[in-house]
């Protein structure tokens, strides 16, 4: 779940660029670290974004959830600070650093003020080079971690996160939760996080981006110092995931008044050359606004829910089509039957030519919306950079979204929505409603 | 998603940080009392234009929880020139989001949109305002969504029961006790003719608040706001809302909740507080500090200190204030013990901190790296126009005015050590508190 969030926004971010008023400049370091960087000095600050890939695909067998936990550690210490010093060090500067994972990518945002710059980033590069995982600060995060995980094992969301993720991925650590198992989490040790560190820590997979107060010879000189001393290559990334499920109805039996459903089927990847035509498919479809078909019949017309979505997941490992819905138990088959047949009336009779020009307008003019402060576009950009995207790409987007023709994309529905492959994964207690096998 | 806003549940005491700088505000009014506010920022060609409504969930009458909820999704439903969800449409064939969300104190719509598409947002925004058309069908289908909506966001979810309950034991008197969804029950019995009532009463020019954001200058907001706005009639029968008040309250309340959806307990404790009233905001200033003393940082709060680092007793502790609001307001302590720590124990333990902070005051180096982190909070604030517009809506329909909100960023930096302990003594006071425990079937302390 939290998973298919993380990578819709990065998608999201990524597909709707066009003719944005900024202006993108490639920096390479003295060092010879690459930075995306847009300067922006009307406030006195600088936003800036590092992507590690891999992330918590990098968790050694046995040990899932390691990658999330010394994810967690980062901050907890560094250098001649215990983590106590580290966050008064941090809070007198007023500055942030937020270390955050996914199953693609280890994130660190941080945000610093013009004025004391240089302090902010000495403090932030002893945490990427010299972490200090004190056994105290193990033990205090993995508790809360714990206590995040026993709560997840009633969270019918999670659940069906779970469930839907195991029978679609499997083995693969897109299969199971990144945050690990008690069990697991349990058994970490501290050479364990060592490792974990040393694995997704480093400079061969980092992504940078950086916009607010700051030129490009300051950022230079920035790079090397804060990423200079971070070893040059970490542990080989997975292979891919596939998607296994085959169409079909899991129940997962839960005492709550609502079912909660995640259904999908496998996708498309960005590199494919009928992509664009799915974005436009899913933004018709589930798309994130109140006019997308399954608002319409599921939640406009029928009541039977509070929101309905889909997604299109391109994450670094699988291509998914996924959709997610909650309604009240005895209107649960009412539900499924009508995303049923929502994906076959895709799928056989395509889209009208006037949804398809609605879908492009709202997408081509929601393009700046998107590049509306430092932080947010620090991160349109480093996610644009681990899609393999030129900074060109933000001026030629919404031509390759209205280049699109109904003949192209009615093609392209028949071929992508199959509907008796879908699988249901269902949290709850649905009326009507059996596994089917 | 035509969401929801608790007013309590903003738990990180994010209302309390500062606003913009007087200079790139501009404030006037129409001639039919609608007042406007506009926030200039020309770093991206986006708008964010809000109206928000001087009413929410605590301005409904008797027996209609949820009216102002319910109203907020049909107004979505039509006018006389637009069909059901065409308003939406338009907004997104414009490229533009659009939404809703309804509070205790407020009720507001907004979309964003390209700059040069907010004369047709004000349009459809001044339609709507006066001239809402719903079909009966489409009144009962919405009916069922809102009954969703609660399915979803509190039936489902034990922590949001668990906080509808401790609202509910701690307002006595003041409707803040009822939640905005509203209570099942009533919701079920609510009618087009409710919502048409509500939305006569209180949707008018002279009891809304334009708020615009973004790439435009104040002249031509105004140029717009006067055609579009200028023309509707305000109602000459707004009433002040006063609504029922706390008494004084003399017994503590305890409270212990169990589902079986639960698998971590948590304990929160929560108390009335003051809350920032026109010229007078120094009591609140005070608590956003005590807030963040007490248990804003894990590592670096009284709490975070003594429960999570010092001792093991704690994976999580929090306090949280939230400072604008029209009405009393609350001060509330989270606990999420550790596994093995009972809750009667972890509470002991928050006890015993806070009576240790009442004793030997704050640490003068954390009370300084709070007003810095305060007085940077400004500089950031600058970066998301739609926060700041949100911070002025949500201010003028609190009751306080546009130099309160100008003013908030200094009283802020006003804040004493010693105004911090004069409000802590008077609120931290466990007559005025409601104490809940959040716990598993057969859990500690269940019947």
């Amino acid at each position: 779940m939290i998973r298919f969030v993380a990578t819709l926004t990065i998608l999201f971010f990524a597909a709707l660029p066009a003719r944005a008023e900024i202006d993108i400049q490639e920096v390479t370091s003295p060092g010879g670290l690459d930075a995306w960087l847009v300067e922006e000095p009307t406030i006195p600050f600088v936003a800036l974004e590092l992507r590690f890939r891999g992330g918590a695909s990098l968790d050694a067998p046995g040990k899932r959830g390691v990658v999330n936990l010394m994810t967690a550690l980062i901050e907890e210490g560094a250098g001649d600070l215990d983590a106590r010093g580290f966050a008064q060090a941090r809070e007198s500067l007023a500055a942030s650093f937020r270390f955050d994972v996914g199953d693609d990518a280890l994130s660190v945002s941080a945000k610093f003020l013009t004025e004391n710059q240089g302090e902010a980033l000495a403090l932030l590069r002893d945490a990427l080079v010299d972490p200090r995982f004190d056994e105290t600060a193990i033990e205090r995060v993995r508790g809360q971690v714990l206590a995040h995980l026993k709560s997840r094992e009633t969270d019918p969301n999670a659940l069906a996160g779970q469930a839907f993720d195991a029978l679609a991925y499997g083995d693969h650590p897109y299969g199971s939760y990144y945050g690990g198992t008690a069990e697991s989490v349990s058994a970490l040790t501290r050479d364990d996080i060592l490792e974990a560190f040393a694995n997704t820590v480093a400079r061969d997979r980092v992504f940078v981006s950086a916009v607010g107060d700051i030129t490009a010879a300051e950022l230079g000189t920035l790079l090397d110092d804060l990423l200079g001393e971070v070893p040059e290559t970490g542990a080989p990334l997975p292979d891919s995931a596939g998607f296994n499920a085959t169409g079909g109805i899991t129940v997962v039996p839960f005492e709550t008044p609502q079912s909660v459903m995640q259904f999908g089927h496998s996708g498309i990847g960005i590199d494919h050359p009928d992509f664009f035509a799915a974005f436009i498919l899913n933004t018709i479809l589930g798309g994130s606004g109140f006019n997308s078909r399954l608002m319409e019949e599921v939640r406009e017309k029928r009541g039977l829910t509070y929101g309905i979505r889909t997604y299109l997941i391109d994450s670094d490992y699988t291509e998914t089509i996924l959709g997610m819905v909650s309604t009240v138990n005895p209107r649960a088959s009412e539900t499924l039957e009508v995303v049923r047949a929502e994906w076959a009336r895709l799928a056989n009779e395509g889209v009208t030519q006037d949804e398809l020009d609605a879908a492009k307008l709202y997408l081509t003019g929601a393009y700046p919306l998107r590049f509306d402060g430092n932080g947010p576009i620090a991160r349109i950009l480093v996610s644009m950079q681990m899609d393999g995207y030129e900074t060109s790409y933000v001026k030629t987007r919404n031509d390759k979204i209205n280049a699109v023709t109904l003949e192209e994309i009615n093609r392209v529905a028949s071929e992508l929505y199959r509907p008796d492959d879908l699988r249901f994964v269902i949290v709850g207690e649905p009326e009507g409603i059996a596994s089917s096998d | 998603m035509r969401a929801l806003l608790f007013s309590l549940t903003a738990l990180l005491g994010l209302s309390a940080a500062p606003a913009l700088s007087a200079g790139q505000v501009t404030t006037f009014a129409l001639d039919n009392g609608m007042d406007v506010v506009v926030i200039e920022d020309n770093r991206a060609p986006v708008v964010v234009h809000m109206v928000w409504y001087r009413t929410g969930a605590a301005d409904e009458p008797p027996s209609k929880s949820g009216i102002a909820h319910f109203l907020e999704h049909l107004m979505f439903k039509g006018t006389d020139d637009l069909g059901p969800g065409e308003l939406s449409r338009i907004v997104e064939a414009n490229g533009g989001s659009d939404n809703a969300f309804t509070s205790q104190d407020y009720t507001a719509y907004f979309q964003r949109v390209a700059a040069d598409r907010l004369g047709l947002m004000m349009e459809m925004e001044a339609d709507r305002m006066r001239d809402l058309v719903l079909a009966p069908d489409d009144v009962a289908t919405e009916r069922e969504v809102i009954l969703e909506e609660r399915a979803t966001r509190t039936d489902s979810e034990p922590s949001a029961l668990f906080r509808e309950e401790l609202r509910a034991a701690l307002f006595r008197n003041h409707p803040y006790g009822t939640p905005v969804i509203g209570w099942r029950a009533e919701m079920e019995g609510l009618t087009r003719e409710d919502a048409l009532a509500f939305y006569e009463r209180f949707y008018a020019p002279n009891n809304a608040i334009l708020v615009v954001a973004g790439d435009v200058a104040p002249e031509k907001v105004r140029a717009l706001a006067e055609t579009h706005y200028g023309p509707l009639e305000p109602s000459v029968d707004l009433v002040a809302r006063t609504r029922p008040q706390e008494p004084p309250s003399r017994a503590e309340r305890r409270m212990v909740m169990e589902d079986a959806r639960v698998s971590q307990p948590s304990l929160v404790r929560s108390y009335l507080a003051p809350e920032r009233n026109a010229g007078a905001q120094d009591e609140a200033a005070a608590l956003v500090f005590l807030a963040d003393l007490l248990g804003g940082s894990g590592a670096t709060s009284v709490l975070g200190n003594a429960l999570q680092f010092d001792n093991s007793i704690a994976v999580y502790t929090g306090a949280s204030y939230s400072a604008t609001s029209l009405d009393t307001s609350t001060f509330s302590f989270v606990v999420v013990p550790r596994d093995g720590v009972t809750l009667a124990e972890a509470e002991a333990a928050l006890d015993a901190e806070i009576a240790r902070f009442m004793e030997t005051g704050p640490d003068p180096e954390q009370f300084k790296r709070i007003k810095m982190q305060i007085r940077a909070s400004e500089i950031y604030a600058l970066d998301d126009v739609s926060d700041l517009a949100d911070r002025y809506g949500r201010a003028l329909t609190s009751g306080l005015t546009i130099e309160d909100v100008q003013a908030w960023p200094d009283v802020l930096q006003a804040v004493t050590m010693d105004d911090v302990m004069a409000v802590a003594e008077k609120v931290l006071d466990r007559r005025a508190a409601v104490t809940g425990w959040l716990v598993p079937e057969g859990g500690e302390g269940s019947k």
